[in-house]
């Protein structure tokens, strides 16, 4: 340039307008998007808690539906619980020894091909829709015992199918949190590899294991899609994982609310025409709360009885 | 040294193979790689028993499936029964793809680049809460609040038609109640929300902090900065997060149950009644009621979803792993 | 009863990786060696080889013999678990097990080893181990406190105590202080001077003047160039070695020329 223009002041105030603008607008958009996903998660809460607490009461969870017609206001959930809770055992007993031994597997002898086989198809198998679970189940007892068999066991295996890549990834996780330090030290004192695993990896990590384990179950125990085919419905208790149709909290909800509204004749004060919507959405408000339960008291193990770690 | 050990009269000889470490070892060891070997054999067993259990209504012919079912239509093959199915399922997976992205990119990068660090993690709980909520309890929020008389379904729906009726998409007779697959759609977005923003995030949080400040010292504003450094580098990882929302709304069953009123058509009408079914909700509706080779015939269509969402599963972790390979030790 | 350890044409391979080439020597029972030489010489990695701590990473392998007292280390019938627990270890940052109180890192290599052991005898052989580390006294009070609550230097004692508690013949010791400040230091080299009477020691440290206060034979190991092998370049007695090395690279190492 032959004609040299004074230096540009030193402009410090004020970027481009346009620039400006669309840097509020993103902010905006990205703060919008966040409140957006609150709103069902504020809606549902709110839906539950205003719908659950018309029938939700200590007789409610201490009865079942045995015997209890039309817009009766009597029975509740006791047997949906119990079932839920069996069935949710049985899943965690197959999936907990399976998930952290192939967890132990990939974090601590995992090596090659298999390894990565192993790797891959864990994470394929988080992704099984929750109703394939549940037709594998309703298939393997097919073969096994001919078509038809209903009863709690199938659906606890509907469930530990997906509930075991569930532990595995996060005890996986907790086992890799562990310093190799502290596996060289117990090696290094004469310690055999399955010890050091099982004393010293394990237990160190084992505030985490629970957590992972907790939060597994806390996501299958909504599950009602297998257990629909699986365990089917029942109004009665029943708690022989090995006989008879179980129900469960999640099959309870949906098989009230597919009954509708009962038909009242004019002037039967005892008859409720919504009984059956309200004692899904009390069912809901349980079941949730046992969700919301297992997820706050996971993470209080998590951070309560985690070791003190070496750093000073 | 004031006190000395009594030691075991062990010499060198005392490195032998001891019988006993040896056979926990050996027993350790051997559960540990069964259980992982475990593992693929349930997933090889999935399909082998659908295969099993799905075969009776693979062979047979379609006028014998007609007869001894009651649902299944007249003059048409397994294939053509479930042709419609896959699509019913695919839309539905699509609009809540559509839906949800863009919503849980916007969370992943407010969480990992505009709220302020000390909240970042409360805030990802709050998402991942949306995850806990079990599907039934969705289906049962999205009759009251999006379906029933005064849910927000139908004026949003009509809004749509409105608006952009003339795309084919939004054409078609707006149902009411909304008992449509957009808003069945609209409830599966905000049950795979919680993965998308999840993945998203972790990908977000990993861009390399150099490259955000050579952008932000370069004179770049927040946004510039995310669209120079964060989106290109966490684009492969976007990417697949959606393919893992999609495998899961691919399969979801509760809310679409609950919520759509189902038909068996090639509809795109997404805004209509009984146009549509997904094949999960398919099988959880007609299971309970359906005779031996009814439930041979829609293990079948579970079959095809399980292939589905297996390819798109795997397509997604591919991603993911090839993207690890490519970031992993720099 | 501590022993001797002779090393005769080891070569170490990570995978197909040769880390350390071709070292031949002869470690005397009661006494403390040093290795010393230039970061990623291999010393360490050669260290490991002498309890058969190196073969935990994946790929890494040896060829050539170490034997103790006669007995190869590397034949087929030998368990590298009773290796182990004959030949202690104390790594370069201190690392008790964060789950455990102070006695019951003590006891560790018998606890954990699923042996039994009545009450008495195990606090008799938490203060004799403790004793033996010179942690005795600083801890007695607060056996049962976790064993990060220690200072570094105590941490690192305690992981002496911890190793000498299963009663080896060998301890090696993995650069002990260089995660510690001096005061530490010193108290480690001291309880060094204490346990040769009893043990084979084998030290690995950066620090030549650490080398040349607490060992009586000192190694020293050097490489050519990144890509190439560790080799041992001599090995004599410590006065030796700092007085009159036989060998120029190891003059000029210990002058500080280089490295």
């Amino acid at each position: 340039m032959a004609t040299a223009t004074a230096a540009p002041a030193f402009q410090v105030h004020r970027i481009e307008t346009r620039r400006r603008v669309t840097n509020h607008v993103m902010t905006g958009l990205v703060v919008l998007a966040f409140l957006l996903a609150m709103t069902p998660l504020v809606s549902v809460t709110w839906s539950v808690i205003a719908e659950g607490y018309k029938q939700l009461s200590p007789y409610f969870l201490t009865h079942s539906m045995r015997g209890v017609f039309g817009g009766s206001e009597s029975g509740g959930i006791y047997h949906a619980m119990l079932g839920t809770v069996l069935i949710t055992l049985a899943a965690t007993v197959i999936s907990v020894p399976i998930g952290l031994f192939t967890a132990i597997y990939l974090v601590e002898y995992g090596r090659g091909p298999l390894a990565r086989a192993v790797t891959f198809f864990v994470d394929v198998m988080t992704g099984i829709p929750s109703i394939v679970a549940g037709l594998f189940a309703y298939a393997l007892f097919a073969v096994i015992l001919g078509p038809g068999a209903t009863f709690g066991l199938i659906g606890g295996i509907a469930l530990s199918v997906l509930m075991t890549p569930v532990v595995v990834r996060s005890s996986e996780e907790m086992l890799r949190l562990v310093p190799n330090e502290l596996r060289e030290a117990a090696l290094a004192l004469g310690v055999p590899k399955w010890l050091t695993v099982v004393k010293v990896v394990l237990r160190t990590a084992v505030a985490g294991l629970t957590t992972g384990v907790m939060i597994a179950i806390a996501r299958v125990i909504g599950e009602t899609a297998p257990l629909l085919l699986t365990a089917g419905f029942s109004d009665s208790i029943n708690s022989d994982l090995f006989h008879g149709r179980m129900m469960t909290l999640p099959v309870f909800i949906y098989s009230s609310w597919h009954k509708g509204y009962v038909p009242c004749n004019a002037g039967d004060v005892a008859c409720n025409p919504n009984i059956n919507f309200e004692r899904a959405w009390a069912a809901a408000l349980t079941l949730i709360v046992i969700v919301m339960l297992l997820n706050l008291v996971a993470r209080l193990v998590a951070r309560f009885f985690a070791p003190k770690t070496g750093t000073h | 040294m004031t006190t000395t050990p009594t030691r075991s009269p062990q010499g060198a000889e005392g490195l032998r193979r001891s019988r006993r470490s040896g056979v926990g070892s050996g027993l350790f060891a051997g559960l540990s790689v069964g259980s992982g070997a475990l593992i693929l054999v349930v997933l090889a067993a999935v399909a082998a028993f659908l295969l099993i259990q799905a075969w009776p209504a693979l062979t047979s012919a379609p006028a014998t499936l007609h007869e001894s079912i009651a649902w299944f239509p007249d003059k048409t093959s397994l294939v053509s029964f479930v042709g419609p199915l896959v699509f019913g399922t695919l839309l539905a997976a699509a609009i809540a793809l559509v839906i949800a992205t863009p919503i849980a990119v916007g969370i992943a990068l407010f969480i990992s680049h505009y709220a302020p660090r000390r909240f970042a993690a409360g805030l990802g709980y709050l998402i991942d809460l949306l995850a806990a909520i079990p599907s039934v309890v969705y289906g049962l929020w999205g009759v009251r609040v999006l379906v029933g008389q005064n849910g927000i379904g139908q004026p949003i729906q009509q809004v749509l038609h409105d608006v952009l009726g003339f795309i084919p998409l939004f054409a078609g007779t707006p149902a009411r109640p909304a008992r449509s697959l957009f808003i069945a759609g609209m409830v599966l977005a905000v049950m795979i929300l919680p993965i998308i923003t999840a993945v998203a995030r972790e990908v977000f949080l990993q861009t390399p902090r150099l490259h955000e400040e050579a952008s932000l010292a370069l004179g770049a504003t927040r946004w510039e900065m995310i669209r120079m450094a964060v989106l290109p580098f966490g684009r492969s990882g976007v990417v697949s997060a959606a393919m893992l929302g999609l495998g899961r709304a691919l399969g979801e069953t509760m809310a679409v149950l609950m919520i759509l009123s189902p038909g068996f058509t090639y509809s795109w009408h997404i805004l209509e009644a009984g146009k549509q079914q997904t094949i999960a909700a398919n099988i959880a509706a007609q299971f309970p009621e359906a005779n031996p080779l009814g439930v041979n015939t829609l293990i079948a269509t579970g079959l095809a979803l399980f292939v589905i969402t297996l390819a798109v599963n795997m397509l997604a972790r591919w991603i993911v792993s090839r993207r690890a390979e490519f970031s992993g030790a720099n | 009863m501590a022993q001797r350890i002779d090393v005769k044409d080891l070569n170490i391979y990570y995978g197909s990786f040769l880390a350390v080439a071709d070292v031949t020597m002869n470690i005397p029972a009661r006494s403390v060696t040093a290795f010393i030489g230039p970061s990623g010489c291999g010393k360490s990695t050669f260290l490991r080889t002498l309890n058969r701590m190196h073969e935990v990473i994946p790929g890494a392998r040896v060829e050539g013999s170490v034997s103790v007292e006669g007995v190869s280390l590397y034949s087929s019938d030998v368990d590298p678990v009773a290796v182990r627990r004959q030949i202690g270890m104390v790594f370069q940052r201190p690392n008790p097990f964060p789950t455990m109180s102070i006695a019951e890192n003590v006891l560790a290599g018998v606890r954990l080893n699923n042996r039994r052991m009545s009450r008495s005898d195990a606090a008799d052989l938490v203060e004799e181990s403790l004793t033996g580390a010179n942690l005795w006294n600083e801890v007695k009070d607060r056996l049962d406190k976790p064993g990060s609550s220690l200072s570094g230097g105590q941490q690192q004692r305690l992981c002496i105590a911890r190793a000498i508690a299963v009663r080896p013949q060998i301890l090696l010791m993995d650069e002990p202080c260089s995660a510690l400040d001096p005061i530490s230091t010193l108290a480690i080299e001291d309880l060094i001077q204490d346990l040769k009477d009893e043990y084979t020691i084998v030290i690995v440290t950066h620090n030549m003047q650490q080398a040349a206060r607490v060992s009586e034979q000192t190694a020293f190991f050097n490489i050519e160039g990144t890509g190439k092998p560790g080799r041992l370049i001599e090995m004599d007695d410590t006065r030796v070695m700092f007085s009159s090395p036989s060998r120029k690279e190891t003059e000029d190492y210990i002058s500080g020329r280089f490295g």
